[in-house]
């Protein structure tokens, strides 16, 4: 039974698409088949983040448009072969996707994956509401940050009226996924806490996220986190998240970075 | 509640009998007078089922035709009318319901609307989940509460007093149609306004002292009192 997920948050900039490459990854390397879609039409960044942005052809927006079929449009991962994406188009912008054209084109995708992962763009507009227009399931993603929180927690209230579940009466399974947690931070009362987070969301936990040099790495190779350094510390919390997607229960934690912590001690030896 | 009765003196065996009939009286304009009849059709479709029916047009002066199709537009509605009264018999042809005379005034018994017609408007609005930034929550009809956290750049208005079982942190209007007795309560205020009446404070405003804790807003003249719960 395939699950749509759409990876959304409101505001722009809190990792959204690493989180969407990063978790695709994940399930893809625990052998589920996985597509992700680009929804952000017109600022497309997945094909970069996944290294295929020399492969594009065609794209979301032809697709639905009836231009070209699905087949042609899906670009398979050269070093996953259980991941796909459906690139968005850059040359156009938001308002040339549909209603009709997306659920034409989720209801296919449908019959080939188990996973549709929706890297929905930022803000609450036209893009944002088609990426969560047919999902089951939504990870929110949040920064430790009044502004990314609230702009959450509007998200949330869309996900639970605007989706054609919460139309039907039934509920789309939401996950927060905290990004960017810098545990030092925290502990200096610099960033909001975790339970600060969950208190104001009221929403389960997926997964915590590390802020770690290793994600920015990975995007600027075109390798999802997961895939490019799968014993860094970012990358073992998202394949808890998505183990806990697939349903396994994890226990929660908050991945430190092994090498940084060897690195300051050995460091601070030499200083 | 005309009492209808029929001649009888004649040579064929009859008998007299009265029943007891409701009485319509339109009014004009007639257009008006029949969206009053569908809107009580559409609290109670079943209302004029199988009941006598009376038109009395005494209140209004008709001609033949506006009267064929009052007769006609009640029809459609599945309003049989048995009789018509308070016209003079030149208005009326023989297609028509027959003219009647010396009705009598009677209590109707209204044993059919054992059920009241309309259930009385909920006068208090309950919500099980939080509300969301970016949600507005309108009740002016009386009391909302809400079991859960008003987020931050949410705001919930009512008409009568705000109860909040989470953390308040958007804005809470209470008692906006000018209730001024309506309060705010919540289990831990961080609001970005209160307002009662009209009269608000912002999140500047409320003591610091009161922020994390439960807390109630109410109003002492023009005055808004914020003080904290036990």
């Amino acid at each position: 039974m395939a699950k749509v997920l759409v990876v959304t948050s409101g505001k722009g900039g809190v990792g959204k698409t690493t989180s969407t490459a990063a978790l695709g990854a994940a399930l893809a390397q625990l052998g589920e088949k996985v597509v992700v879609i680009d929804f952000d039409v017109g600022l497309r960044n997945l094909d970069l983040v996944l290294g295929a942005e020399r492969r594009v052809v065609f794209d979301l927006i032809n697709v639905v448009q009836g231009v070209a079929k699905l087949p042609q449009a899906l670009i398979r991962d050269k070093r996953l072969e259980n991941l796909w994406l459906l690139p968005a188009s850059q040359t156009r912008d938001k308002d040339s996707l549909t209603d009709e054209g997306v659920r034409g084109v989720i209801t296919e995708l449908r019959t080939k994956f188990d996973w549709i992962l929706c890297d929905s763009p930022a803000g609450i507009e036209r893009g944002a509401m088609l990426a969560m227009r047919y999902a089951d399931e939504a990870v929110i993603v949040t920064n430790p940050e009044v502004s990314s929180v609230r702009d959450s927690d509007r998200i949330i209230g869309m996900l639970d009226s605007k989706t054609v579940k919460a139309e039907k009466g039934e509920r789309v399974e939401k996950h927060v996924l905290i990004t960017r947690y810098d545990s030092g931070r925290a502990a200096r009362g610099e960033m909001l806490s975790i339970d600060d987070i969950l208190e104001i969301l009221a929403t389960p936990l997926l997964g915590i996220i590390p802020e770690s040099q290793d994600v920015l790495r990975a995007s600027n190779v075109g390798s999802p986190v997961t895939l490019n350094n799968a014993t860094s510390a970012p990358a073992r919390a998202y394949f808890d998240a998505a183990r806990r997607l697939m349903g396994d229960t994890v226990t929660m934690m908050i991945p430190v970075e092994r090498n940084g912590l060897m690195n300051r001690l050995l460091g601070r030896r030499a200083a | 509640m005309a009492a209808i009765a029929k001649p009888t003196h004649q040579l064929v065996r009859m008998r007299g009998r009265s029943y007891v009939a409701f009485v319509f009286c339109p009014v004009v304009p007639i257009a008006g007078w029949l969206e009053e009849i569908d809107a009580t059709l559409a609290r109670s479709p079943g209302f004029f089922v199988g009941k006598p029916v009376v038109l009395d047009l005494s209140a209004v002066d008709l001609s033949q035709a506006a009267i064929a199709h009052l007769v006609t537009s009640l029809e459609q509605r599945n309003i049989r009318i048995l009789g018509i009264e308070g016209v003079d018999e030149s208005h009326l042809t023989a297609g028509m319901p027959p003219l009647l005379t010396g009705g009598r005034h009677c209590v109707l018994t209204h044993n059919e609307t054992k059920k009241p017609e309309a259930k009385p408007k909920p006068m208090s609005l309950l919500l099980e989940s939080p509300v969301r930034s970016g949600q507005s929550v309108v009740f002016t009809e009386g009391d909302v509460t809400v079991l859960g956290s008003v987020g931050s750049g949410a705001e919930i208005v009512a008409g009568g007093s705000i109860h909040i079982y989470g953390t308040l942190r958007g804005r809470a209007m209470a008692g906006v149609n000018g209730n001024s007795a309506a309060r705010i309560y919540c289990q831990k205020i961080e609001a970005e306004l209160l307002a009662i009446d009209g009269y608000y404070q912002t999140a500047e405003e409320i003591d610091v002292t009161l922020r994390n804790r439960p807390a109630q807003a109410w109003l002492e003249g023009e005055t808004m009192k914020i003080t904290p719960l036990n």
